[in-house]
């Protein structure tokens, strides 16, 4: 843990003062960003202990007292060097989770025609914005204890899938997700809803895939 | 808070069986057992037990309404309410002990 | 243990809350109740003594722990203590035993 001298302006953000301290203080500091403007997911750090999009949180938000902010890599990442964690294993379980669309029509066909007032489309609405910035996978209790399990993002991208009617890789998914490293490892804790910046609820995700998963069990589809 | 419940009821459950299996040697061994109940740390301890009881209780129902239930955005309240819950069933207890 | 066993036990773990929290309010208000004017062994057995709602009650409360209990604490071994593997749910198996073994000599304890 390093100690900086950073000037204070107005509308400052989290990434403008970790930008500050890479041009002008120390060249060699590590951190990770692209877009500045929360699209793509690529600057989370621990602020304060409180894992954040570090381009979208202004310091006035941050700051607890004295003027001092904490910024460290996220959590429940493997650290690289400084801020910058290896994203690998967590891109992994989204795979682990089959967290790709699976469909069986051709560009030939016609469009598939999905009503956006549907129920399944709706709930897709609410959990289709991720943009993969491990916030919630950082924020997890369950991550920390078990590290096998998927964690919040993964399992939410599976659940979007699974609400999908388009897709049709449903039970395999579902064997995917379920049992002690998936959806039903989940203490409902909410720590990845409470902190999201995106305002999804992954929780909510979770508790439909192990809805899902038990319907599937019981009706001897797994 | 539902972890920890969950383990002490876990470990508190053996001895309350055993404690009421007593019955099965007559009445008169019940009533030395409950005798030992009367002590003040036992007591005490036996009101942290049914308020465990009733935070794992309330915590459970939290989580099966969270799972089970579509919802949005009460859940803050839903933690509130199970604490309450939890606490008031700890003080209607105190009162009757 | 195949995810498709560890799906069956979370279900099984949320059926037997369930009939836990049913079983455990009537249990919680019955105690308040009970123990207004002290504890005897003789008011006990006399509300329990014979009836065979109450063994029917108590029977199924027993049971129904026995099944929760143990899959909670699969849980809490694997994230706290890091036990995994066959030994722990051998070990879970024990603990079920036990209880409903101990359980249900209680509830047929006062029934007798």
């Amino acid at each position: 843990m390093r100690d900086f001298e950073v000037p204070r302006h107005a509308s400052q953000t989290v990434l403008d003062v970790v930008t500050h301290i890479q041009r002008a203080l120390d060249p060699a500091l590590a951190y990770r960003f692209a877009c500045r403007v929360g699209v793509c997911g690529s600057c989370a750090m621990t602020v304060n202990g409180v894992a954040r999009w570090t381009c979208r949180t202004h310091i006035d938000k941050a700051v607890r007292n004295r003027n001092e902010i904490t910024i460290e890599p996220l959590r429940n990442l493997p650290v690289i060097r400084d801020l910058v964690t290896d994203m690998r294993e967590f891109f992994d379980k989204w795979a682990r989770a089959k967290g790709s669309f699976q469909g069986d029509r051709s560009r030939r066909d016609d469009f598939s025609r999905i009503p956006s007032e549907g129920a399944s489309r709706k709930q897709i609405d609410a959990a289709i914005e991720c943009i993969g910035c491990g916030v919630c996978y950082s924020s997890c209790d369950v991550v920390s204890w078990n590290p096998d399990y998927l964690g919040p993002a993964a399992l939410n991208r599976a659940w979007t899938l699974i609400r999908d009617e388009r897709d049709t890789a449903s039970i395999e998914r579902l064997r995917a997700v379920a049992g002690d490293a998936g959806c039903h490892s989940c203490h409902t804790h909410m720590s990845c809803t409470e902190r999201c910046p995106k305002g999804i609820s992954p929780t909510a995700g979770i508790a439909g895939l192990k809805r899902e998963v038990s319907l599937a069990l019981l009706r001897g589809q797994l | 808070m539902h972890r920890i419940s969950g383990i002490l009821l876990t470990l508190f459950l053996p001895g309350h069986f055993i404690a009421l299996g007593s019955a099965l040697e007559g009445a008169q061994a019940f009533d030395e057992f409950l005798a030992w109940t009367e002590r003040p740390l036992v007591k005490f301890a036996e009101w942290g037990i049914v308020l465990l009881l009733a935070v794992h209780l309330g915590g459970g129902l939290r989580v099966l309404a969270l799972e089970f239930l579509p919802w949005r955005d009460w859940h803050k309240s839903l933690a509130a309410a199970a604490a309450a819950a939890a606490i008031a069933v700890g003080l209607a207890f105190a009162l009757a002990l | 243990m195949s995810a498709k066993t560890q799906s069956l036990l979370w279900v099984a773990q949320r059926a037997s809350a369930a009939v836990l929290a049913l079983c455990v309010i009537v249990h919680l208000g019955t105690m308040i109740y009970a123990i207004r004017g002290g504890l005897s062994a003789s008011e006990i057995l006399s509300r329990t003594q014979g009836s065979v709602g109450w063994l029917a009650f108590y029977s199924v409360f027993v049971l129904a722990v026995a099944v929760h209990a143990p899959i909670g604490l699969r849980s809490v071994l694997l994230e706290w203590l890091g036990w995994r593997g066959a030994s722990r749910d051998v070990f879970l198996a024990g603990v079920a035993i036990v209880l409903a073994g101990l359980g249900m000599r209680a509830v047929v304890g006062v029934f007798a």
